[in-house]
């Protein structure tokens, strides 16, 4: 199929950026959405131009590197899916496809898709962790039988990828799903719970000195997020919070 | 110099205790004036940099992506193994070194797998205990699945995403210590080149990747934990970024490269489906547990259903020829993946592949869908004769085990793997080979370390699944904490290295030159262009299959397009800025090296043992006629290569490998 690519090209941080018009022809249905990105830069380096820099890494829907917003939406059509799993088949001949960066204050763009979100590392940070050193003598694994639908749970919450999409959706630009994912997973297990008040306090605490803004409860993070994870998550880091906060610090 | 793996003296089971206390130690108040970069945030460096910043030492950790919870790690699949025994199946210590030296093919060092065993056990508690969510059975403990090449359950797992989780675990424990400062973390930061001050790893160059800056960074000791060089054959299951470089600068600076030519070429992956095809996407090993694999048994069968004429659905069970189970009877679709890989080649090649290329065979779930549906009636008191009841049972315990798995496989082939068979063939996976280290991770550099898939040191030829990420964990979390110690205790008084020292200004400068080199070469072809072809030469005739001539022929077009790389290669873009094709291009530059080596390895070694399969080397006759025939006479060593100045001029040394705890036997899973 042929297509007609417009795409938000910008040198780095301090160039203001605009959108630019490519066509790109002969794309097969079997290509993912960053193969056919590799066929448009093959011809632009062919051509003498500079091609399109994105970030992808593992190319699988696992490492939370790829991060484009196609068409308006974090991670294109398709439900549960990162771009990198996103394929051509999902488009028509004839298509114009709008290719941007994640938008939001906390993830300045470095150039062209890619941003720089280190935000979301210093969150983890302040609290994304249970303080346990290494050490050879940590109690046998099987001491601390965890109810299965708790292990499911705190799986799922486990699941995110970090990829921002939660972020780039949210109208607030806010990162209460990403947060509360991480802060549920600790919090659902026994090993997790006796840090569970500082933790919630400290990450909310950075995430707002990052600038994500609030959430207002919109539930689009929820829609985008590849990986599924459960707005309850956000209602569990919202009770989390209400009780350390009680609880006093 | 000769070769010393430090291997400490005393019986196999005591080596390690042994030695530990043995170690010299650094007092905590030193420790705060010793420095240490680890290169690599995958299970190897993210666990390493974690426990030696817990320990008080000031850690740079490095990554080239955006943050270190994306090194690779976080894509495998399966699980890691732990000689646990939960399921009290007879496993143990010994059963899990036994297995692992076995499934190496007796190419790997006895010493080195023992001491990984051991500490295979308190890897799942320190990750339980960070929180890791492994998969758990209904009382609340831990479950675990079984894995190829063994007869025991003693695989760990997270869904699909073990890996995933893992690192996760690692990359909190590091977030822990970033938070405290302890840990200064480089992101979007790639290492350029080692540094050696009087003989010793004291620093590296890294280039920031966002602004291009080149930047000097000083050290007591380097650990190089970067992960393996699958992307020399451009295809591969590996990320996109992976690479040798790391490794690479370091072997030219000195330390050995071990055995390059062991690559895992792993069989279940989803095939090549056209010439756009960036990289090769795996489905876990896991799935062998309940899959089987078959292609028909008659040729026109597999030529209709390469036309589209036949679906695999409408063939009898007597038309199949489910090789692996008609083959090896006793582990059947369990076999190791050297031999399973090889086995699906033989019978592609033989013309019974089942898609348009010829390259698959089926992975067929029809079987355990019915088994699991019959036993889910049973139990809830159905009819376990309606077929349309127990085939929807049976596909929703299929969904529960291996969900994401057939879900990522449908997003890809657009085929639905719950109503026909997958399709599925080798492809390269990892990669046995790496830096020569010691019993202590040391490389031949003093002071520089190597550790997971960087280092060659437990897989021997093959290495068994669910066994990568027992040993980057066990490296990073519970060895080098010790060894590397007993290194820098006589570094207590060194106090600070400067990097205004001639060494960091020459490594810096060569650094620059070269990649000014790329960014005015202005040549007419793309870095991906001499990547492929590289990639081809690779596959081709130093792949799952080799033989002298093909092997001998390989070498020189490797240099070839070596030399037309330096000549034509075109980067666009500058020097000082987020330049994503000039990385490729510095990378390229060392997998054209490598190759080499790589190729020159698998024609010295003349005998076929684990993933190395040389054509010249097979049983004649007998009941394992056509197997691989290893030559325990003549090849029981580690290659060490040591760089001369020249790829073709290296030099090889041996490590003569004693087995004296376990008898060298032919491998058979008949
Ligand atoms: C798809 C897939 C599935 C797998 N499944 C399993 C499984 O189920 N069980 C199992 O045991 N094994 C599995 N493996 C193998 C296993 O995942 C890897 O061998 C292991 O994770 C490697 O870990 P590592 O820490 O050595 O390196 P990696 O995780 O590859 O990390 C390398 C690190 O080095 C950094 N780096 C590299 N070069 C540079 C440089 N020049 N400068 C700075 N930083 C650099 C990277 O940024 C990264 O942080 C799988 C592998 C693949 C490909
Ligand atoms: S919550 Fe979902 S969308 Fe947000 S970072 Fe995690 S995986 Fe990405
Ligand atoms: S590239 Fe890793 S998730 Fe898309």
């Amino acid at each position: 199929m042929n297509l007609t690519l417009k795409i938000w090209r910008q040198k780095n941080k301090q160039d203001k950026g605009r959108m630019e018009t490519y066509p790109v022809s002969n794309i097969s249905g079997d290509m993912s959405f960053l193969e056919m990105l590799d066929v448009l830069n093959e011809q632009l380096i062919n051509d003498g131009k500079e091609p399109v820099a994105f970030d992808h890494d593992c190319r699988e829907g696992i490492c939370g590197m790829c991060s484009l917003f196609i068409n308006g939406e974090a991670h294109g059509p398709g439900r549960e899916i990162t771009t990198c799993q996103l394929h051509m088949r999902s488009f028509k001949d004839g298509d114009t496809i709008h290719i941007e960066p994640w938008r939001a204050a906390a993830f300045p763009v470095v150039k062209d898709l890619v941003t720089d979100r280190s935000a979301l590392d210093r969150i983890m940070n302040a609290g994304g962790f249970v303080s346990v050193n290494t050490s050879g003598n940590t109690i046998d694994a099987n001491t601390i039988p965890v109810p299965k639908a708790d292990a499911d749970k705190a799986f799922d919450a486990a699941t995110c990828i970090g990829c921002g999409a939660c972020v780039a959706t949210c109208k607030n630009a806010s990162a209460m799903l990403f947060t509360s994912a991480k802060v549920s997973q600790l919090a659902l297990l026994p090993q997790g719970k006796v840090e569970a008040h500082d933790r919630v306090l400290n990450m909310v605490h950075q995430m707002d000195l990052e600038g994500f803004g609030n959430c207002t409860n919109t539930g689009a993070c929820e829609v985008e997020c590849p990986k599924g994870i459960s707005l309850e998550n956000i209602a569990r880091m919202n009770r989390e919070y209400l009780s350390a906060s009680v609880t006093g610090e | 110099m000769s070769l010393d793996a430090k291997i400490p003296a005393g019986p196999i089971d005591k080596k390690w205790t042994n030695h530990k206390n043995n170690i010299k130690l650094v007092n905590p108040a030193n420790k705060r004036s010793i420095d240490i970069i680890v290169v690599g945030t995958g299970l190897a460096g993210g666990s390493a940099a974690a426990s030696l910043a817990e320990m008080g030492y000031n850690v740079k950790a490095f990554c080239f992506q955006d943050s270190p919870r994306r090194a690779h790690s976080i894509a495998a699949q399966g699980g890691i193994n732990a000689a646990k025994n939960y399921q009290n199946d007879g496993d143990s210590t010994y059963r899990l070194f036994y297995d692992t030296v076995k499934g190496g093919d007796y190419r790997s060092r006895e010493a080195n797998v023992y001491r990984l065993a051991e500490v295979s056990a308190s890897i799942i508690d320190q990750c339980v205990a960070q929180g890791v969510p492994f998969a758990r059975e209904y009382g609340g403990m831990l479950d675990n699945r079984s894995f190829g090449g063994v007869q025991v359950s003693r695989t760990f797992y997270a869904k699909g995403q073990t890996g995933q989780q893992l690192l996760l675990g690692a990359y909190s424990a590091m977030s822990r210590q970033i938070g405290k400062g302890k840990i200064t973390m480089y992101n979007r930061h790639e290492m350029m080149d080692l540094v050696k001050v009087d003989g010793k790893a004291r620093g590296i160059i890294a280039r920031n990747l966002i602004t291009g800056e080149i930047e000097r960074h000083s050290a007591h000791a380097v650990v190089i934990a970067s992960g393996g060089y699958g992307n020399v054959f451009f295809l591969s299951t590996n990320a996109m970024g992976s690479n040798t470089s790391a490794a690479w600068k370091v072997h030219k600076k000195g330390a050995y490269f071990a055995n390059p030519c062991y690559t895992q070429i792993h069989p279940t992956c989803i095939p090549v489906s056209g010439d756009h095809q960036s990289k090769l996407t795996l489905m876990s090993e896991s799935l062998r547990n309940d899959g089987r694999i078959w292609v028909p048994k008659k040729k026109e069968d597999a030529e209709a259903i390469r036309a589209g004429k036949l679906k695999p659905t409408q063939l009898a069970e007597e038309d199949r020829d489910y090789y692996l189970e008609r083959r090896y009877p006793a582990f059947g679709n369990l076999v190791p993946r050297d031999v399973a890989s090889r086995a699906a080649k033989e019978r592609c090649d033989a013309g019974f592949g089942v898609n348009a290329t010829g390259e698959a065979v089926y992975l067929d779930f029809a079987s355990a869908i019915q088994r699991y549906g019959k036993e889910q009636a049973l139990v809830h008191g159905h009819d376990s004769n309606d077929k349309a009841l127990v085939t929807k049972l049976g596909k929703e315990v299929i969904k529960s085990k291996y969900g994401n798995l057939f879900q990522m496989y449908e997003k890809i082939v657009d085929q639905n793997p719950y109503e026909t068979p997958m399709m599925i063939y080798p492809a390269v996976h990892y990669t046995m080979g790496g830096i020569w280290v010691d019993y202590n991770l040391m490389t031949t550099i003093p002071g520089c370390y190597a550790a997971g898939e960087a280092n060659f040191s437990d897989h021997g030829a093959n290495r068994l699944g669910a066994s990568a990420l027992m040993q980057g964990l066990a490296d990073g979390y519970f060895v080098l904490p010790y060894t590397i110690g007993d290194y820098l205790a006589d570094d207590i008084r060194t106090g600070e290295i400067s990097t205004d020292l001639p060494e960091f200004e020459a490594a810096e400068k060569e650094v620059k030159d070269r990649l000014a080199f790329f960014i005015n070469n202005k040549g007419t072809k793309s870095v991906d262009y001499f990547h492929k072809r590289l990639g081809k030469v690779m596959w081709n005739k130093v792949g799952m299959a080799r033989n002298a001539k093909g092997l001998s022929e390989a070498i020189v077009e490797i240099r070839e397009i070596r030399d037309e790389f330096w000549k034509d290669v075109r980067v666009p873009g500058e020097l000082n800025e987020f330049n994503q094709e000039l990385e490729k291009a510095s990378r390229l530059a060392d997998f054209l090296e490598l190759g080499e080596l790589f190729a020159m390895d698998a024609l010295q070694r003349n005998e076929s043992c684990g993933g190395h399969f040389r054509e010249e080397s097979v049983e004649t006759s007998g009941e394992q006629e056509g197997e691989a025939k290893r030559d325990d006479a003549n090849f029981a060593f580690v290659a060490a290569w040591e760089y001369t100045g020249n790829i073709a001029e290296s030099k090889m040394h041996k490590e003569e490998l004693k087995f004296e705890n376990i008898e060298l036997k032919q491998r058979s899973y008949k």
